[in-house]
């Protein structure tokens, strides 16, 4: 069939143009449908460097604000402790500065009983007269040392100040006697230096580290965790002594699973060994350390056979982890821990590690604790403090504990209730709680509770409305550190460096920095003259200013460093050891004056019993317990804590994984339900919970209810004889199922 | 799983974790509606390839016009699935031969011009001319040269029919079963089945209507080569399964004696294809016509599989294996 | 030995299984620099603890999408919203996406997910930061240095590095789409 020419290009045309358009459809249109890259459009309009308060690190980070929000948080490459990168937390920043439940006005209480939760808003002007007058009443009727101040926080600064200048001497956090208190008494005796925080660990350098209970990754704490990595990446060896199987755990070459209680065996057994074998820095000891013969007959009968009997960890791996890690020396580094208030002979057990380190020749070496140097800002003029600050350890029928370098809060407590540790004169009347969760971070709450009731005045000043907050006469609701100008406190580190927190972006709410609130009630109690500034930023450059600093390059970049110092030996460094032998005292000639025990002595501890468990508590990665619980932003990735229990322990009980469950301690405490975590990674003798769930305060709309209080169930406590710190793992719970749950109803119907 | 691995992972993506839920009903209904227009496709135009003539009843005739009815239904359904419905347009502003979606889409959209021409084309007089009535003085001209395309190239547009029928019907299963990611989806056969079990769905809604008993045999005879088809791909796809390691033994298992073993050789294998074999074996052979219950079951089975088949494999991600 | 540093670029990133701690500071800084909605998350940490107390051993990964060489998802997308881009890495351009999910089923890594403005959405190696000469959020945030980005066809380059310096593995390779993301181990 002819078809003709028209309807060959018909044909053809439209053959072509087909083959055009369907080509067109394969190559997105010849560039004319370009794919794109988003862009998310997260940076900001403006980078304001300051440093970090979700946790008590100091982390420099850099703000980005677009259109008054603050978009991200990164971390300052300029800054020594964040390095550029940031934990968890500090990312996490922007869901606190953005949390809905945040104190946005100040409230007064309108309930008969603290804890009611029933306040009232109220202005500025009338919350801070109702504090001043109730001060000023405290200090004209019983004098200004009946005030206390618990400051969590580095914009407590201001309110410690403020405390000195009324008069009272009585500044506590509970950062102390029920955290790190052991361990600053107990290098403080051995070294005449205590750790500090951040602690100077030259852990990047260590040939090995070994972790008694310290669970490093699962602590965040940024320096720290980069440093641990950086040792592991060189090579860098771990021997973990966690009855859990952390997460340093599973990175570790050994792992002892030890039987809560017993490290103190575990210790000893090492430096027997390392004595017996000679495994010590013999050149540092004799020229630097006193009492090496006492130590040596101190530990004569503590073999690795007798460790084993203690602490269940077989004697052979007792010698071998001795030598591993005396083979490693000097770049052997013993962690001093952290929270160490756990059994009531912590300090003690501090000092055992503190002398260990000592014959393994870490302390002032590479790879070991480094003795830090700092930069220095001129104090900022203030008329003197009228008189000596008083505190309640001037008491004379006060209990005193002459090691203790810091006021105990649960002393302070204790203090509140007439008759409780004192008998003459008034007993503390007020109290003012800066950023710290009392009810959370206290034992013994009913004794916290009972003390709170007898209170004249309590004030809270915060974020958020934690459980503290619920019980305040008088709730002061501060800016976050996003908000706000801190005073300036250089960091002893390894590097002298100066960081500032400035405002990024202005107070949310009818919230207001601690500069402000310490002033107005400086003003109300005719302290003015203490705080003659106009404003946090005016004195904080004036001190700069006075200083030599370059204030604009400091608020461009927010950090300066200064000249390197040696901080090691192999820098150049010389040891000095500010004890009264002006060496290392192996032996205590101190504690020995005191009528404490001169070198650690063994105690065994009281062990669960059967069927029951020891009570263990924690961190998770994201979280800084109970501060950042109710941060929506980062309980994206952890927002409810669980309870570990091994999976034998599990299984003889009855119980399966992920149900719901209450703890019941020794008193008959009952935990809030559950959820249950059935693992291999725990010892069955012991329970693990993350610390800082469970919160009641209704004001906290994600956290509240969510996971148990493990606070609640240390009605128990162990008070260390040297320090008079609490050691709180001394709790014993049963596992029951939670009532009102199926699983429950099927066992009672059993 | 091992019973010694304690593995945990933070995501909890809505849809993703604990196990995929992206396509649910809306999807069920279009792959239903799909192989229904795909085995109408096909059987009405082999119908009449194979007796030479227009079909003979007047529902028959107007089938490929309500196909296409249905086949929008599907359209519909498919488009509320999706996330960004807005952009549905983007479709056709692209053609990717690797992708069996990007094949469905085109397909979608071909399929108007063909039913439309095969439905015109096996539509009677009277039934042209109340068309011819009903549409718009303007357009009566483009109606005829339809018409005379319809009836100038029946041979083509019956062949193009089957083509279309077979592409559109087999398709899905080829989307489906080229996820290797999601362990039940993943057998050559799923193609082969769903085309199969549209056939059937297809001829169970023909035998609805009312027919020529020789138009009537006819569909009740490749009916059940349809079913017997069926039953052969299930058997090798889960013979397939069970024979290729310990992933195809995993997803073998979900069939024969797992979770969905009870609904699927109840709804599917017994009440969707055995019952409805024999009801066709019985009315081959004693003349007894099953009226209405043995499309109805042939239809309830189809949705049926549809539905298993999404949901099973959905819940079987590859990335649930050690 | 030493090859020629090629014109294309093969973007890849490594993950230290030694050093990972499995602290989220990844996923968090991930999802603040890409304002990744509440809800969702573009990489996530997998821990696996394998044996019996006390012997007892533990991995932990930070993952996210592979930005597969052959990937299944790139290869199924109808409207070429999910695509390849520079260094290779895969990206959807959302104006494109229909919300189809056929990526979201291909993928066998799951690492996809539907954004509640309804495009589909997943890791992108921050490609709009690495075109700037910067790191990818989580690279440049991890406290523990676990994660390397770079040019895996630049010998040079610190990933190609440790490819060759370290044992590696991919997860499940037996999909076949040739994941870019090697834990280290």
């Amino acid at each position: 069939m002819a078809t003709s020419r028209r309807e060959f290009i018909q044909i053809g045309g439209a053959g072509l143009g087909a083959a055009a358009l369907g080509s067109g459809l394969t190559t997105k249109w010849w560039g004319l449908d370009p794919d794109v890259v988003h862009d998310p459009g997260t940076d900001g309009d403006q980078v304001i460097p300051t440093f970090c308060e979700l946790c008590f690190w100091k982390c420099g980070v850099l703000a980005h604000v677009k259109d008054g929000r603050v978009t991200k948080l990164v971390g300052n490459p300029e800054h020594p402790l964040s390095r550029g990168r940031l934990c968890p937390r500090g990312t996490g920043g922007t869901g606190l500065l953005y949390d809905p439940d945040r104190l946005k006005k100040p409230l007064l209480r309108k309930s008969t009983k603290r804890g009611g939760q029933d306040f009232e808003e109220v202005s500025w002007e009338k919350a801070l007269d109702f504090t001043a007058e109730k001060l000023l009443k405290i200090k004209k009727e019983c004098g200004p040392d009946k005030v206390a101040l618990f400051s969590h926080g580095f914009g407590g600064s201001f309110f410690k100040h403020l405390l000195f200048a009324y008069g009272s001497g009585n500044v506590t956090a509970p950062s102390y006697g029920q955290c790190r208190g052991p361990r600053e008494v107990g290098f403080n005796l051995t070294y005449g230096a205590s750790l500090g925080s951040p602690e100077v660990l030259d852990i990047a350098h260590s040939r090995c580290l070994t972790l008694i209970g310290s669970h490093l990754g699962e602590n965040m704490h940024n320096t720290q965790v980069q440093d641990f990595a950086q040792m592991i990446a060189k090579g860098g060896e771990l021997v973990v002594v966690d009855p859990r199987f952390s997460t340093a755990a599973g990175k570790a070459r050994y792992w002892l699973p030890i039987r809560p209680g017993t490290d103190m065996a575990l210790l000893l057994a090492w430096i027997h060994v390392i004595l017996g074998e000679g495994l010590y820095d013999r050149d540092y000891v004799e020229k630097n350390a006193i009492g090496l013969e006492e130590l040596r007959a101190h530990v004569a009968d503590k073999t690795p056979e007798w460790a084993f009997t203690e602490t269940t960890i077989p004697a052979s791996t007792i010698v071998e982890t001795a030598r591993f890690i005396a083979g490693a020396r000097p770049a052997s580094l013993i962690h001093p821990g952290r929270h160490v208030t756990w059994y009531g002979d912590d300090v003690q057990r501090s000092r055992a590690i503190a002398i260990l380190n000592a014959l393994l020749g870490s302390w002032g070496r590479r790879g070991g604790i480094f003795v830090p140097t700092q930069l220095n800002v001129p104090k900022y003029p203030v008329p003197d403090y009228a008189e000596k600050p008083k505190t309640t350890q001037d008491a004379p029928d006060g209990v005193v504990y002459p090691f203790a370098e810091e006021v105990l809060s649960h002393g302070v407590c204790d203090a509140t209730v007439p008759g409780r540790i004192m008998t003459k004169g008034c007993p503390v009347k007020g109290w003012i709680v800066y950023g710290s969760n009392l009810l959370q971070a206290l034992p013994q709450r009913k004794n916290v509770e009972e003390a709170i009731q007898k209170l004249d005045l309590l004030v809270a000043i915060d974020v958020l409305p934690a459980e503290i907050v619920g019980y305040a006469d008088v709730v002061l609701p501060e800016a976050t550190y996003l908000e706000r100008w801190d005073d300036v406190a250089p960091v002893p580190w390894s590097e002298p460096f100066l960081a500032i927190r400035q405002q990024v972006v202005p107070p949310m709410y009818e919230s207001k920095p601690g500069w402000w609130i310490a002033k107005e009630l400086a003003n109300r109690l005719d302290l003015g003259q203490y705080f003659p500034w106009e404003s946090g930023e005016q004195m904080v450059t004036d001190r700069l200013k006075a200083g030599g600093y370059d204030v604009e390059k400091l608020k461009a970049k927010g950090v300066v460093k200064g000249a390197p110092v040696p901080v090691r030996t192999d820098e150049g460094l010389e040891l000095a050891f500010h004890t009264p032998s002006k060496k290392i005292e192996l032996y205590s000639k101190q504690m020995a004056d005191a009528g404490l025990p001169p070198l650690p002595p063994w105690t065994r501890h009281e062990q669960p019993a059967d069927g029951q468990f020891r009570l263990l508590f924690g961190r998770t990665p994201t979280h800084t317990f109970g501060r950042t619980t109710n941060n929506r932003f980062l309980s994206e990735v952890y927002s409810e804590n669980e309870v570990w229990l091994n999976a034998k322990a599990a299984k003889e009980q009855g119980l399966v994984h992920g149900e719901i469950v209450t703890l019941l301690n020794q008193d008959g405490v009952r935990s809030q339900p559950v959820k249950l975590k059935v693992t291999q990674r725990i010892r069955p003798d012991c329970v693990f919970v993350v610390h800082g769930y469970g919160h009641t305060n209704p004001g906290l709309k994600f956290a509240a209810g969510r996971g148990m209080d493990d606070q609640t169930l240390v009605t128990r406590i162990a008070v260390d004889p040297v320090a008079g710190t609490t050691g709180m793992s001394v709790n014993f719970v049963t596992i029951e199922k939670a009532p009102g749950t199926t699983a429950a109803a099927a066992k009672a119907e059993a | 799983m091992n019973a010694l691995l304690e593995a945990t992972t933070t995501r909890t993506n809505p849809g993703i974790d604990p196990s995929l839920h992206i396509w649910g009903w809306e999807i069920v209904v279009y792959l239903f509606l799909g192989g229904l227009v795909a085995g109408i496709f096909v059987l009405a135009a082999a119908l009449e390839l194979k007796s030479g003539e227009k079909p003979r009843g007047t529902a028959l005739r107007l089938m490929p016009i309500v196909a296409l009815g249905l086949i929008s239904v599907g359209m519909g359904a498919l488009w509320l699935d999706l996330a960004h419905r807005l952009w549905a347009w983007r479709f056709y502003l692209f053609f990717h031969a690797t992708s069996p979606m990007s094949w469905g889409a085109w397909i979608l959209v071909l399929i108007y011009p063909v039913g439309l021409l095969l439905g015109l084309g096996s539509m009677n007089d009277e039934q042209r001319a109340w068309l011819r009535g009903k549409t718009p003085g303007a357009l009566r001209g483009l109606l005829t040269t339809l018409f005379g395309w319809a009836d100038g190239r029946r041979r083509g547009i019956l062949v193009t029919s089957v083509a279309m029928g077979v592409a559109l019907g087999i398709y899905t299963g080829l989307l489906l079963g080229t996820m290797p990611s999601r362990i039940l989806w993943n057998s050559a056969v799923l193609g082969p089945l769903f085309l199969a079990s549209g056939i059937s769905t297809g001829a169970a809604l023909l035998l609805l209507l009312p027919l020529e008993e020789s138009e009537r045999k006819t569909l009740v005879r490749w009916d059940a080569v349809a079913i017997v088809a069926e039953l052969v791909l299930i058997a090798l796809m889960l013979l397939g399964f069970a024979t290729s390691g310990e992933v195809g033994q995993w997803a073998a298992s979900q069939f024969l004696g797992g979770p969905y073993t009870a609904v699927f050789f109840s709804c599917v294998v017994v009440l969707g294809l055995l019952v409805p074999l024999v009801m066709e074996a019985i009315e081959a052979k004693r003349h007894l016509p099953f009226a209405t219950i043995l499309p109805v079951l042939i239809l309830t089975g189809g949705l049926a599989l549809r539905w298993i088949l999404l949901t099973a494999g959905q819940h079987s991600a590859f990335r649930f294996l050690p | 030995m030493s090859a020629a540093k090629t014109a294309t670029k093969r973007y890849a990133m490594t993950v230290d299984t030694r050093q990972c701690v499995g602290c989220k500071a990844c996923v968090l800084a991930c999802k603040a620099e890409n304002a990744v909605p509440d809800g969702f998350c573009r990489q996530w940490i997998v821990e696996e603890i394998r044996g019996e107390f006390p012997k007892l051993s533990a991995e932990i990964r930070s993952e996210r999408c592979n930005h597969c060489t052959d990937a299944p998802c790139v290869k199924n997308c109808p409207t070429g919203a999910s695509h390849v881009n520079e260094g290779g890495v895969v990206l959807v351009t959302h104006h494109k996406c229909s919300g189809c999910k056929a990526c979201i089923a291909a993928c066998p890594y799951d690492a996809r997910f539907v954004h509640p403005e309804g495009y589909v959405d997943k890791c992108t190696f921050c490609l709009h930061r690495v075109q700037k000469g910067l790191q990818p959020a989580c690279v440049g945030v991890c406290p523990t240095g676990t994660l390397t980005f770079g040019d895996a066809s630049d010998p040079e380059s610190a990933v190609s590095a440790q490819l060759r310096e370290r044992s590696s593995k991919v997860n499940h390779p037996e999909s076949g789409a040739g994941p870019n993301v090697h834990f280290l181990v």
